[in-house]
């Protein structure tokens, strides 16, 4: 994050890719985000992935639902359309745009809290619908705009920054979208950038519901405990700093670990995550061994990272409605009305 | 004993049990009434359950053409013993009573002053067919056969009917066929035929169709245009979506690949139904949902959305009762206040209030056509009684040259020629900006939607000007709308009078007839009928124009009284309510009674 709008110059000798735009051409408006705020570095490999893919950025249709994480479409792909809808629905308006025009890229964005708790419902409906879209969801444990409450990905026995101990047990959406028949799952950490860009490219380019829920450390709300970062810690030593809104700056967390390789990461708070890359023989294409792995893992405390699912040979919502080739919304009224001489025969079935 | 005597003019009530199978029987009675050039309109009641509670369908059967429901019972059909004594009670006096008299009934058990026909029903039919469900089915084919008899209904007009419905099915044609002889044979031999009550050929039907609200929205929308359906199953909406797929597999497939040129989804709930069309919408297709109350109660958020973010959406609210579930299968026009503010903040909404299936299929075809032009949610406001119930009206047209009104949508060629877009600019004083839809060009014209405010070139901004000016627009927009929606329908009284009256929607047959019965006492009201909100200019005129005006709705809080009081600032002593809210439908006869009693008090008229 930084408070400087960057030039919009393009420097002559920048990069450009096959379909002749730089990486600046993905950028979108300057974060507004906490410094060091993990979903940032996602807005980034985002960039970087389209890029790398050769998407035309206007072919892009960027949906969030509410959060700080829902905000971050505005700060990627700016000649896209994006739409920053209501607190957990992304996935419905998502479906409903999908519907309207097959023909674009839906990247949908959403936190922990809009995905895992209000929102649930929604996402479990488009991964079983098959809804084609990259889903992100930037899962940071907590709700950050509204300042630092649970979110129904909290584990269980952890505190909240207020001290308060976290009872229930977590919703962990990975394990929902392979159940509920997502055609790409994966996990990754938003500071693993050499992890993640691949599997963005990856869910861009899948045929059915990718999934990729991304570990993203909060600076603000998970900055509490004995760590010397924490918000009392800093204001006591920051006398200077107004006490109202005072978000403490942090560093960006990045991990970087080979295939098979366990890595400890500490988190803003000093809290450690064991993050777990998957085996490079490990079958992504078995749904089931990927539930089990997982879960395995899981009861030793550990977040498996990587692409645990995929159907190479998934097909979407469209094929299910069989909808034609041509997006609906671009249909006139020569191809969508009966006229009138049907209309007189209806009139005369009904007397 | 006195016994009514009418011909072409009566009410028919049949008594049911749920599940019975008694509704394609009396379904084909109203359709013989109405082959014989007598207007009819039936109406079911029923209840909340699937199969053992009782139901009804009342007939009006009238030559004059009212179709809105009388009030009182000329002729009951009492099928039904668990609802014996409160169906006995509705029979007029000199009525008539048509029962299964397979087994006695102590007399005590008849109401006076009424004719009873038994008909041996069950004997009947179990003698004829052997199967327990060709039994419980024929026992109602065989009433109206007694019915035909009973009250002269012409030959050949039954067996017509039945030989199109069964075309290619003879084993059914048959039965049938021999389930109304039964009963026809049964009534010619034991019962005084004909009654006092009689059919005779007319010619008042014209080429009047006979069809029901929600099938007619659904084909409404599918002439308008629209591609996207997400709905959540509620009573008594669901048959629209159902309506509208199977007009879709009739007439949006493509012949040389089978693909379809729709996407209807059946939604988790009306959260995800309305944001589908949100989304939809927002992407350039034409999206409906159809819902009732609670549905509407859900969606609310996602309205106020799409009216801030300015987002094409068409809803069909079917009304019925609430609050809650109220009475999920009875009628009411109780949304119009939840529909017209929907949602947190100042918000004001587009209403389109058709008042028989030939508007439900105008305005569902025209609100697609409205929110593209306006870019914001309109809701049709059906209700049960329509929507729900078979009625006689004009015919659907459609003119082949019309065009869809696809509103301010910017192309790429117009970008691309240097046209300045400001997405929440008012460029043209409408209040209405220009829209782009996502992937239109490569480097202009793309814009962030939010829920949040913004400058008028689509910039996340929390400046208070920046909003004052996006919350005016919206108000310039609103009143643009005055001027295209559906415009009030005048029915000015035979000779000049001080007093009028403002009703809409499922209210007006039963308004039409009142009006007549007033004038015929020699009250005289000029009528007015709104077609939507907000209220075009003609609106405040009238009521400015007469000392005193009655607004007949169908609701115990006079929602449509307080919206007139509170857009248009007029005095509110001037409007007198008029209001009917137990589910039933409103009746001419409650109606003129209201009016009639005001007008009394008021020393107005004695
Ligand atoms: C209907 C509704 N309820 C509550 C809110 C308040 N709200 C805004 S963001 C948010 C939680 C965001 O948490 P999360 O999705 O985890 O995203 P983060 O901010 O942590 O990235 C809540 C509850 C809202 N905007 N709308
Ligand atoms: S509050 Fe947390 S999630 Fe929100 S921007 Fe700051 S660091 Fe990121």
């Amino acid at each position: 994050m930084t408070f400087i709008a960057k030039p919009r110059l393009h420097h002559p000798t920048l990069q450009t890719n096959k379909v002749g735009y730089t990486r600046r051409d993905y950028e979108g408006r300057i974060s507004t985000l906490c410094a060091g705020c993990g979903h940032d570095s996602i807005s980034a490999a985002i960039i970087q992935a389209c890029w790398e893919l050769d998407i035309e950025p206007h072919r892009v249709a960027k949906l969030s639902g509410i959060g700080c994480s829902s905000k971050t479409p505005d700060y990627f792909l700016g000649a896209s359309h994006g739409f920053n809808t209501v607190h957990g629905r992304m996935p419905s308006v998502l479906t409903g745009a999908n519907l309207a025009n097959r023909e674009l890229l839906y990247l949908g964005v959403s936190g922990d809290g809009d995905s895992a708790s209000i929102g649930l419902g929604q996402f479990a409906n488009a991964m079983r619908r098959g809804v084609r879209m990259a889903y992100i969801v930037e899962n940071n444990g907590v709700y950050g705009l509204t300042k630092g409450q649970f979110s129904a990905t909290a584990d269980q026995g952890s505190k909240s920054k207020k001290g308060v101990v976290n009872n229930d047990s977590p919703v962990d959406l990975v394990g929902l979208a392979l159940q509920l028949g997502a055609t790409y799952v994966a996990r990754s950490f938003s500071g693993d950038k050499a992890q993640l860009v691949p599997l963005i490219k990856g869910a861009m380019a899948h045929g059915g519901a990718a999934f990729i829920d991304v570990i993203s450390p909060c600076v603000t709300f998970n900055n509490h405990g004995g760590s010397t970062k924490s918000y009392d810690y800093v204001r006591q030593h920051n006398d200077a700093v107004s006490r109202i809104d005072f978000i403490t700056p942090g560093q960006e967390i990045t991990a970087e670990y080979a295939p098979g390789e366990l890595v400890e990461v500490t988190n803003h708070d000093g809290s450690l995550l064991r993050l777990r890359k998957l085996h490079a023989d490990h079958d992504p294409t078995d749904r089931y061994a990927a539930m089990n792995y997982m879960h395995q893992h899981a009861a030793h405390g550990e977040v498996v990272t990587g692409l645990l699912y995929l159907d190479p040979l998934a097909t979407d919502l469209h094929t299910a409605l069989n909808t034609c080739a041509v997006p609906l919304a671009s249909l006139g009224p020569d191809r969508l009305c009966p006229g009138a001489a049907a209309l007189e025969k209806i009139n005369a079935a009904l007397r | 004993m006195k016994r009514i005597e009418a011909v072409n003019d009566f009410v028919i009530k049949f008594a049911n049990v749920n599940g019975s199978g008694s509704a394609s029987a009396n379904e084909l009675f109203a359709k013989a009434v109405m082959r014989m050039g007598v207007p009819v309109s039936p109406r079911n009641i029923f209840p909340s359950n699937i199969q053992g509670l009782p139901t009804w369908y009342e007939a009006r059967v009238c030559e004059k053409g009212y179709h809105g429901r009388r009030g009182g019972v000329d002729m009951m059909v009492a099928m039904n013993p668990q609802t014996w004594d409160t169906d006995m009670a509705e029979i007029e006096p000199g009525g008539y009573l048509l029962y299964d008299s397979t087994r006695p009934i102590p007399p005590d058990r008849f109401p006076e002053g009424v004719h009873v026909l038994g008909v041996p029903l069950t004997e009947i039919v179990n003698e004829a067919y052997a199967d327990p469900r060709q039994r419980q089915l024929f026992k109602n084919i065989a009433y109206i056969g007694a019915l035909a008899a009973l009250l002269d209904m012409e030959d050949g007009v039954f067996e017509k009917l039945f030989a199109e419905q069964y075309r290619g099915k003879e084993r059914l044609l048959d039965a049938n066929m021999k389930a109304l002889h039964l009963g026809r044979d049964y009534a010619l031999a034991h019962l005084p035929c004909p009654l006092g009550l009689r059919m005779r050929r007319a010619d008042r039907v014209g080429d009047q169709i006979f069809t029901d609200g929600n099938s007619a929205a659904a084909l409404g929308l599918i002439y308008g245009g629209a591609t996207v359906a997400a709905w959540y199953p509620i009573t008594p909406s669901s048959s629209i979506p159902e309506a509208f797929e199977k007009y879709c597999h009739k007439f949006r497939v493509e012949a040389s690949t089978g693909q379809h040129r729709f996407a209807i989804v059946q939604a988790e709930d009306e959260l995800a139904s309305i944001g589908m069309v949100v989304g939809a919408g927002w992407n350039g297709a034409r999206a409906f949902t159809a819902t009732s109350g609670p549905g509407v109660s859900l969606m609310t958020e996602f309205i106020g959305l799409a009216y801030f973010a300015e987002v094409p959406v068409t809803i069909i609210d079917v009304q019925r009762g609430g609050p809650s579930t109220g009475m999920p299968t009875r009628t009411q026009q109780s949304d119009l206040i939840a529909c017209a503010y929907a949602s947190h903040g100042d918000t004001k909404h587009v209403l389109l209030l058709p008042q028989d299936p030939h508007e439900c299929f105008e305005h569902s075809a025209a609100a697609l056509d409205l929110a593209d032009r306006l870019q914001t949610p309109i809701f049709v406001m059906t209700d049960l009684d329509i929507g729900m119930n078979q009625r006689l009206c004009k015919p659907f047209v459609w003119d082949d040259a019309r065009s869809y009104d696809r509103g301010k949508v910017m192309t790429r060629e117009e970008l691309e020629a240097g046209k300045d877009f400001g997405r929440y600019k008012d460029v043209d004083g409408d209040g209405i900006p220009w829209r782009t839809l996502p992937g239109t060009h490569p480097t202009k014209g793309a814009f962030f939607t939010r829920g949040t405010t913004r400058d008028p070139y689509a910039r996340y901004s929390e400046r208070g000007t920046d909003y004052v000016y996006n919350m005016e627009r919206l108000l310039r927009k609103f009143r643009t709308a005055a001027a295209l929606v559906p415009q009030p329908v005048h029915r000015p009284a035979s000779q000049p009078t001080r007093f009028g009256v403002i009703y809409f929607g499922s209210t007006s047959p039963a308004m039409h007839e009142a009006l007549d019965v007033l004038q015929a006492e020699g009250v005289h009201l000029d009528g007015l009928r709104l077609r939507a909100f907000p209220f075009p200019e003609s609106v405040p005129e009238f009521i400015a124009a007469h000392e005193k005006v009655f607004v007949v709705e169908q609701n115990r809080d006079a929602q449509m009284h307080s919206m007139l009081v509170n857009e248009l600032d007029i005095d509110p002593a001037r409007l007198v309510r008029v209001l009917h809210y137990d589910g039933t439908p409103i009746t001419a006869r409650f109606i003129a009674g209201a009016i009639r009693k005001n007008m009394v008090w008021h020393k107005e008229y004695a």
